[in-house]
């Protein structure tokens, strides 16, 4: 019954649109469904990366901390938003804070297993790694726009 | 120090001040009649301005300048802003030194790497100072420099003098370019993957923001060196550097005392919660 | 009975009509005396010039957050235990001018300290207490940075200790191994042993102690006198109710700082500080500079501070621990974990005050067994783990 919802979610989720169905059952196989509540932290900086997060409903902060300022958000993620890709690179330590701040449902699927099964089935790993890729891509993309303060001054 | 005690300033009159960027100085004091306390690379002093308060700034001068002790200070509140705008002839108190310094004695054979991010360099000025003395006891010397912009640099001239001694590198990078600057642009974690190291003999120093130095850390492990081959200069609210305020903790540590250099295996622990 | 100095590790009684020779003796030789005295209904500690100033006949009840003080049948004057006040005012004082410093408008004059007010004698103190003033001494009195004023204060101080004749509710000394009775670390000790027969039972524990007794009249103890004395420590060592595990602590404490059994446990807290008050075992202190109009003497001062105070991990612009949790871990962290890496024992002396005093009614003890409790069980999660696992689709 819940192996089948999970299947849908998987399925319908835009990050996984193209994957094959073999290879959605593996991914069901290392996925569960999750909650967060809305304040605390889904991942800690430093701490191992062992899932990423398909994001289903509510919002999370990527955030850094400092030690006169707490926590500092540098990106917000929202539904239909993938969450951690340090889970497949080493040292498989996420590098900031993930804190939910408003209440999340998530589909957290266990990347040490994963890694394993992308280190069986190369085709999976490929897959895997093309998406991630193009999401990395992205991120890196808007960063450096945001980085950029188009809103600010021009001449330093 | 005063052996009697440790809480006493010493009068010091301020010698000569260098403008090393729009709001950050360094100061070079002396003390007519009395001789202020050497000290180690790395450990820092309570500066009193009088009727103010007292700041902990560490020690950014030669460490065998006979009778001068310098201060590289950023003006960020009131203590910090009369400091900067004193002027020659002014009279600061000066107590200390304190904390523990930079690792030199161990580093000795080693390569070592210093990393430095906007005023973190001032810490880390004595030690090279003092390996550039002793050159022939180190191996290579890279310093990694990183700073907000090209203007926000300190110690420019001797930036580009360091450069020219045996067997050292020195690599800037700045995080906002602007318009005219040609060298690198990048946080300084970026100059780190296109060094050549020697992992199991670095030394690797580290001084400059907290995250600066935790994402340094990292990256430096990534990279094969240990632990506790890697230090980082902390910082956290001091009032009387002797451990007996209790404002400077972090964790089991006194910043004053048991700092404020670590090895990065006392502070890995540490760094990464929140709030400590 | 006799008038002579007695050596150190002598025993003797002297009988309850003459506790005010004690107590003359003291100020003869030149100290002030600092005893209990009851006040504005509560136990707190002053300068007394006499014996009958003393708390005679009152004990006290004390429950988280809840303090009175109750009458006794006995007329027992250390019926009562401890107080709001413990011994630090008077060997670190809650304010004090470090220096003054003197300018003539160019150069600044090195200052120099003032000496210490006067030589107290401590009359009454528990061996909590004792055990609290010897983890300062730890902290303030030794090294290269010992703190000269505490250390003068320190050196100059005569102790009397009492040794508890009752246990609060609040107290755990025998947890924290200070107490009920005291062994060293005073240069009296007395043990009250009340009825027709009131007198007590002396321990000369060093010669300054002994040397006191040539002054006040007393006798040999003898095997009696011994045999009350300790069937007084004994029953009031079974009379402890309040107990606190530390076994295992440091590690689970230290493992468990992100959990959220912290905010749980704070969340009644006001960061009032009352606790860091009246502990006998905190130190922190800070400074503050001020000059006369005419800017021609500048004065430092210093003064008792809290770590629950937001201001007191400032850098850069922000507080290190801004949360009240932050702020509540930090308290218990240092106090039953960190001292142990930084001095080599707890920080905690058991005397219980911090729960009596606590105006929101922590129960430290409770406290802490709770947050253990949830570390080791699991049952509260830590921040940064797996979300709770959930079916709703």
């Amino acid at each position: 019954m819940v192996t089948q919802t999970l299947e849908a979610v998987l399925r319908n989720h835009p990050f996984l649109a193209d994957l094959s169905s073999e290879h959605i059952q593996t991914l069901i196989s290392c996925a569960s469904n999750q909650r967060f509540e809305k304040g605390n932290l889904v991942a800690r900086e430093g701490t191992e990366a062992d899932f990423f997060y398909l994001l289903r409903t509510g919002t999370v902060a990527l955030q850094i901390h400092r030690p006169e300022s707490g926590g500092i958000t540098l990106n917000t993620l929202g539904e239909g938003d993938v969450l951690g890709w340090s889970w497949l690179v080493p040292p498989h330590r996420w590098h900031f804070d993930a804190r939910a701040i408003e209440p999340v449902r998530a589909i957290a699927l266990d990347g040490r297993c994963l890694r394993n099964k992308c280190e069986q089935d190369h085709e999976l790993g490929y897959q895997l790694l093309k998406h991630f890729a193009t999401l990395i891509e992205e991120r890196l993309e808007a960063t450096r726009l945001q980085l950029l303060d188009v809103y600010g001054v021009p001449a330093r | 120090m005063t052996a009697a005690d440790p809480m006493a300033p010493i009068p010091a009159q301020v010698r000569k001040l260098d403008r090393e960027n729009q709001d950050t100085f360094t100061l070079h004091v002396a003390a007519p009649g009395a001789t202020l306390p050497p000290f180690q690379p790395g450990q820092f002093d309570m500066l009193y301005v009088y009727a103010t308060g007292e700041l902990p700034i560490s020690v950014s001068g030669d460490p065998e300048a006979p009778f001068s002790l310098s201060y590289t200070v950023r003006s960020v509140g009131k203590a910090t802003n009369k400091l900067v705008t004193s002027s020659i002839g002014d009279w600061i108190g000066v107590r200390g030194p304190f904390g523990v310094g930079w690792p030199l004695e161990k580093a000795k054979g080693s390569d070592v790497l210093l990393i430095a991010g906007g005023i973190g360099l001032a810490p880390l000025r004595p030690a090279l100072y003092h390996m550039f003395r002793y050159r022939p006891e180190y191996g290579r010397i890279i310093l990694a420099y990183g700073a907000r912009s090209p203007g926000d640099m300190i110690y420019r001239h001797e930036l580009a003098r360091w450069k020219k001694e045996p067997r050292t590198q020195v690599l800037s990078t700045v995080d906002y370019g602007g318009l005219h600057w040609r060298g690198n642009v990048g946080v300084v974690t970026t100059l780190l993957t296109r060094l050549r190291l020697d992992p199991p003999h670095t030394i690797a120093l580290i001084c400059g923001p907290e995250i600066m130095m935790r994402f340094a850390a990292v990256e430096l492990e990534k990279r094969g060196i240990a632990r506790e081959r890697i230090y980082v200069s902390m910082e956290r609210n001091m009032k009387c550097a002797v451990g007996h305020c209790g404002h400077c903790q972090f964790g089991p540590y006194f910043v004053c005392r048991d700092g404020p250099v670590f090895p990065y295996t006392q502070i890995e622990p540490w760094i990464n919660r929140h709030e400590i | 009975m006799k008038r002579q100095r007695e050596d150190a590790g002598s025993r003797s009684v002297i009988l309850r009509a003459d506790l005010d020779e004690l107590v003359q003796a003291l100020r003869a030789k030149g100290f002030t005396v600092a005893g209990p005295v009851a006040r504005d209904g509560a136990i707190t500690i002053d300068t007394i010039e006499n014996a009958a100033e003393l708390p005679a006949g009152w004990a006290e009840e004390q429950e988280p957050g809840r303090y009175r003080l109750t009458p006794t049948d006995d007329g027992a004057v250390f019926a009562h235990t401890v107080g709001a006040n413990s011994w630090k005012r008077f060997l670190n004082p809650p304010e004090a001018r470090l220096y003054r410093i003197r300018t003539d408008g160019k150069s600044f004059v090195a200052p120099e300290r003032d000496a210490p007010p006067a030589r107290y004698a401590l009359f009454g103190v528990r061996p909590c207490d004792l055990a609290g003033i010897a983890m300062l001494d730890r902290v303030l009195a030794e090294g290269a940075s010992a703190d000269p004023d505490y250390v003068a204060r320190r050196s100059q101080a005569f102790i009397v200790a009492v040794q508890c004749g009752r246990a609060a509710a609040s107290c755990f000394c025998s947890s924290m191994k200070s107490g009920p009775r005291a062994n060293s670390g005073f240069d009296l000790a007395l043990t009250e042993i009340p009825g027709d027969r009131h007198r007590f039972f002396v321990e000369a524990g060093s010669a300054a102690g002994g040397s006191i007794l040539a002054a006040v009249k007393h006798r040999a103890a003898e095997p009696a006198d011994e045999e009350a004395a300790r069937h007084v420590w004994e029953s009031t060592a079974a009379a402890i109710e309040r107990s606190l595990d530390t076994a295992g602590l440091h590690e689970l404490l230290t493992g468990g700082t992100e959990n959220g059994a912290w905010q749980a446990a704070a969340t009644p807290c006001l960061a009032c500080g009352n606790c860091t008050m009246v502990c006998p075992t905190c130190f922190c202190c800070s400074f503050e500079d001020s000059s006369d109009l005419a800017g021609r003497a500048a004065e430092r001062r210093r003064k008792w501070d809290s770590c629950f105070s937001l201001s007191f991990s400032y850098i850069h612009g922000g507080s290190v621990r801004s949360s009240l949790t932050a702020r509540f871990r930090q308290r218990i962290m240092h106090k039953l974990v960190w001292w142990h890496d930084q001095f080599g024992s707890s920080g905690c002396v058991g005397c219980g005050r911090c729960t009596t005093w606590c105006p929101a009614g922590i129960d430290f003890t409770r406290e802490v067994e709770r947050i253990r409790a949830r570390l080791v069980s699991g049952s509260v999660r830590d921040v940064g783990q797996a979300g709770n696992l959930c079916d709703d689709f």
